[in-house]
């Protein structure tokens, strides 16, 4: 008799465990036998927080590109910020879950038989004042242009970031930023194409790229200012100052910029409270509002099972 | 039926061998035309010595669900074959690249409709921008014609691209170099 298709039946793959948690897969930790000793001269109190810094990143950028399902331009741009969604949220859940593996301190407390794995309570368990992300990818989706525009800025950053993360000493961290890298090249690639076209299509079309560049470019320096966790991490070969990108990333802005026939704005400056920003978890309120509708359920059923 | 409750010594290099046989079986979910050893995601299998079956797999994206729905079809698929114990780990270096694809998962790609992917990209510090249409060549996978243009470079799942044959007119995806 042939091996039933396990494909055949929804449910058949969820027996394999006795129960899993309703939000989260316990059953497919994204580390599960992955070597996370923390490297020898790296603080892992500091190396759980760069990588909650780095995940929280890529979470809530995720959660704002899966805003955009079914309300993009056409079907294809659709499909392709959810892609793009995707992969920041798979990101996001190896670095959630390597802050776990690294320091367990970081991971909130729920009571002892609940089955939510470490990565979820990470990610629907923190307010908003623990999340470590800049507050360029939390502000509002705003119009297609302001989704480009705020996507070219995250991908160039980000991408930069993770060439120079390959070779953290902290095995996890190098294997993300290698597999991440290829991705962000092509969300990168993505987002400036739209950014030439929008630049060169239609006079809206371009006032309103414009407008997006003058919203969000007041938020790229908070990108290359460096937090003392990631310097310290830095220093310890485990992370990337972001100051150090800070060069190779606007060459990117200014390739994009000149074949889009954009002059770069002099961005506004932003009001930052003692120079404390989203890496120090002080963030606009419109985090809070994200969190609110991407934590209701998971916070309504902290034990839920299925 | 005798079959499903034989057990096997853990030093049996048969029982690795067919352990091996039935991890490498199990097909993607997204592309079922392809096994997990035309995939290449197979990294290793090898039967502890207190009898639990270990298969290591690598990745495909990050974020791609097939991943997990994978490891949940090895485990169930090899608990069916009579090993009651199994334990899929995750290997992430080095990372898996469309390379690792063989020649017989990128045949039955095309016979499926669906485009192989060409090289993957070189590791060039720092990555070009590409504001251009790729520069990948694809051939139509149902009428052969090489003039075909791209749609859109996400498609219906992460490993994919979306693409139009000018010759016949049909749509069909091409998996992304990675």
């Amino acid at each position: 008799m042939p091996e039933p298709d396990p494909h055949d039946n929804a449910y058949a793959g969820l027996l394999v465990d006795d129960v899993h948690w309703a939000f989260g897969g316990g059953f497919d930790d994204p580390l599960a036998g992955v070597d996370a000793t923390v490297p020898e001269g790296v603080e892992a109190a500091d190396l759980a927080r760069y990588c909650l810094m780095l995940g929280d990143d890529a979470l809530i950028a995720a959660q704002r590109l899966a805003e955009w399902c079914s309300r993009a331009p056409d079907l294809e741009e659709d499909v392709a910020l959810a892609n793009i969604a995707l992969d920041l949220l798979g990101q996001a859940r190896l670095l959630l879950a390597r802050a776990a593996a690294a320091d367990a301190a970081v991971v909130p407390e729920l009571p002892d038989d609940s089955p939510v794995p470490a990565e979820d309570r990470l990610a629907f368990f923190r307010e908003a004042g623990d999340f470590r992300n800049v507050r360029l990818v939390e502000v509002p989706n705003g119009d297609f242009a302001d989704a480009v525009c705020r996507l070219l800025l995250l991908a160039t950053w980000r991408l930069a970031l993770f060439e120079r993360l390959r070779a953290s000493r902290d095995a996890v961290l190098a294997a993300v930023a290698a597999k991440g890298s290829r991705e962000l090249a092509y969300h990168r690639d993505f987002a400036g194409r739209w950014f030439v076209v929008l630049a060169r299509g239609t006079d809206e079309s371009r006032r309103r790229l414009l407008a997006a560049l003058d919203a969000l470019l007041p938020l790229w320096p908070e990108l290359f200012r460096a937090h003392p966790v990631e310097l310290a991490v830095a220093a310890a070969g485990a992370g990337v100052d972001p100051a150090a990108v800070a060069g190779e990333a606007e060459m990117v802005l200014d390739e994009v910029f000149g074949a889009a026939g954009v002059e770069r704005p002099e961005p506004r400056q932003l009001g930052a409270s003692q120079a404390r920003a989203g890496r120090d978890g002080l963030h606009t309120e419109a985090l809070s509002r994200l969190l609110a509708e991407m934590q209701v359920v998971a916070r309504a059923h902290p034990e839920g099972r299925w | 039926m005798t079959e499903r409750v034989r057990r096997h010594p853990p030093d049996s290099a048969a029982a690795v061998e067919r352990a091996r046989a039935v991890a490498e079986s199990v097909v993607d979910p997204e592309l079922p035309m392809l096994t997990l050893a035309d995939l290449g995601v197979l990294r290793d299998v090898s039967i502890a010595d207190d009898a639990t079956v270990v298969v290591t797999i690598a990745p495909t994206y990050t974020g791609c669900p097939a991943t997990a729905a994978m490891r949940d079809d090895v485990r169930y698929r090899l608990q069916g074959a009579g090993f009651d114990r199994v334990e899929v780990r995750i290997s992430l270096d080095p990372a898996w690249s469309t390379d690792w694809i063989t020649p017989a998962g990128r045949r039955a790609l095309a016979a499926a409709g669906i485009s192989p992917p060409g090289p993957a990209p070189g590791r060039d510090e720092p990555v070009p921008l590409r504001l251009g249409p790729p520069t990948r060549t694809v051939r139509c996978p149902r009428c052969g014609a090489g003039t075909t243009e791209l749609v859109s470079e996400f498609a219906a799942t992460p490993c994919t691209a979306l693409y139009r044959c000018s010759s016949c007119a049909e749509p069909f995806h091409h998996v992304k170099e990675l």
